[in-house]
C-alpha cells in the first residue's frame, strides 16, 4: 500500500495522516503525558534533557557530516571547519546566535572559493 | 500593610485579564520574526524542492508541513514515497527518526506548564515541539510570567508554524533554481544556528558535555547503526553525560 497505490483523492492526506502525522504526534503526546510526572528540578529531568539535547546534537553533525543537495559539493574538511571557525567565533564574541552563523558562513564562503580555484 | 500585600498577590495572580493574554500572545508571535524563523523558513526552502521533485502536489505538501511539522520526520516521509515504500514500513521510519520528540517534551513541560494548566492546553501546544521552537522556548520561556508561558508559546509556535506554511507554498510555485553555492549556503544555516543556539539553551553543565558527546558519535551511529542513529546516540551520549553529571555532583559534596 504505497503513497502511489490508490487512485482516489483522499489516499495521499490518509498516508500521510497515519505514516507521518500519527507517527510524529504520539512522542509529542507521549512526552506530554510523561512531562506531567517530573518534576522541573529533579535528577531524571538532568537525563531526560541531556538525551534531548544530543539528539539534536546528532541531527547536527549529520547535517554537517552527511548533508543533502549542494552542500554535499563542498568538502567534508571545510563543513567541519567552517562549522567549527563560527562556533568558536560565538563563544569568542559573547554568545551571540548571529555571529556564530555569520562568521561560519563566511568561513563555509571561503572554502567554496579555495575548492574552486 | 504585610498582610495587605498577601491579600493583594491574591487577588490579582489567579485572575488573568484577557488583555494581558493577548499581550504575551503578542509577544510570542514576535519570538517568531527572529533569527532563528528566518533560518528555519529557509530550511524549508529546500524541503518544498524536494516534495516537488518527489511529485506531490502543493495542497499535500503543506498539509504535510501542517501535520508533521518536525523536518526530519518529513524528509524520511517524503524519501519513503520517493522510494514507493509501504504504509507500515514508512510509518515506522518516520517514528524512529520522530523519537527525539518524546524526550524534547518531556523537558520542555515543567517550563511550559502552570499551576492550573489544562492537560488539554499542553497536548495541543505540544504538536508546535520542533527543533526550531524547543530551542526558542528553552531559551526565552524563563523570562515569561509562568501563568503567561502556554500563552507566549501558542503565538510563537503558531506563528512559526504558520509562517513555514506559507513559505512552503511560496517556494513550492515559484521554486526557481537557485546557484548552488547560495543553495549550499542556505543549507549551511540550519546546522550553524543549531550549534550556537542549542549551547546556549543548555541549562547545566551536562547538557554542554551531551551535546559534544552528540555532536561526535551521531555521525559515528550514522554509518553503524543508520536506522536508529539519532536515538542510539541520544541515549549512549545523554546518558554518559548525565553519568558525568552524577559522578562531579558525588565528589563535589565529598
Amino acid at each position: 500500500m504505497s503513497f502511489s497505490a490508490i487512485e482516489a483523492w483522499w489516499w495521499p492526506y490518509l498516508f500521510i495522516l497515519v505514516a507521518g502525522w500519527l507517527a510524529t504526534d504520539f512522542w509529542r503526546f507521549l512526552g506530554v503525558y510523561l512531562g506531567g510526572r517530573i518534576s522541573e528540578d529533579s535528577e531524571l529531568l538532568v537525563f531526560v534533557r541531556s538525551i534531548a539535547t544530543a539528539l539534536v546534537a546528532a541531527v547536527i553533525a549529520n547535517l554537517v557530516v552527511f548533508p543533502n543537495g549542494a552542500l554535499a559539493a563542498v568538502p567534508l574538511f571545510f563543513r567541519i571547519l567552517a562549522a567549527l571557525i563560527g562556533f568558536l567565533a560565538y563563544l569568542a564574541f559573547g554568545k551571540r546566535v548571529i555571529v556564530g552563523i555569520a562568521i561560519g558562513e563566511i568561513a563555509l564562503g571561503a572554502g567554496m572559493l579555495l575548492t574552486q580555484g | 500593610m504585610l498582610s495587605g500585600g498577601v491579600m493583594d498577590d491574591r487577588k490579582t495572580e489567579p485572575v488573568v485579564r484577557g488583555s494581558e493574554r493577548i499581550l504575551w500572545f503578542g509577544r510570542g508571535v514576535r519570538a517568531a520574526f527572529s533569527v532563528p524563523g528566518l533560518i528555519l523558513a529557509s530550511a524549508f526552502v529546500g524541503f518544498a524542492g524536494l516534495a516537488r521533485d518527489a511529485g506531490l502536489t502543493l495542497a499535500q505538501t503543506v498539509f504535510m508541513t501542517g501535520v508533521m511539522w518536525a523536518l526530519p520526520g518529513k524528509v524520511v516521509l517524503v524519501g519513503s514515497i520517493i522510494a514507493g515504500n509501504g504504509l507500515l514500513p514508512t510509518g515506522i521510519a518516520v517514528a524512529l527518526s520522530s523519537v527525539r520528540l518524546g524526550p524534547m517534551v518531556v523537558a520542555l513541560m515543567p517550563e511550559l506548564r502552570g499551576p492550573r494548566t489544562p492537560a488539554w492546553v499542553l497536548y495541543a501546544l505540544s504538536h508546535f515541539v520542533a527543533v526550531t521552537s524547543w530551542v526558542l522556548a528553552m531559551e526565552q520561556l524563563r523570562y515569561v510570567p509562568r501563568p503567561m508561558r502556554t500563552t507566549y508559546y501558542a503565538g510563537l509556535g503558531g506563528m512559526l508554524l504558520a509562517g513555514t506554511m506559507v513559505v512552503v507554498a511560496i517556494v513550492f510555485l515559484v521554486a526557481a533554481r537557485l546557484p548552488s553555492e547560495l543553495s549550499a549556503a542556505l543549507f549551511f544555516l540550519t546546522p550553524m544556528y543549531f550549534l550556537t543556539s542549542l549551547w546556549g539553551s543548555a541549562r547545566e553543565r551536562a547538557g554542554h558535555v551531551a551535546m559534544v558527546f552528540g555532536l561526535a558519535l551521531g555521525p559515528l551511529f550514522h554509518v553503524l547503526v543508520p536506522d536508529f542513529d539519532l536515538l542510539a546516540t541520544g541515549l549512549v551520549a545523554g546518558s554518559a553525560a548525565f553519568v558525568l553529571h552524577i559522578l562531579r555532583k558525588r565528589s563535589g559534596r565529598a
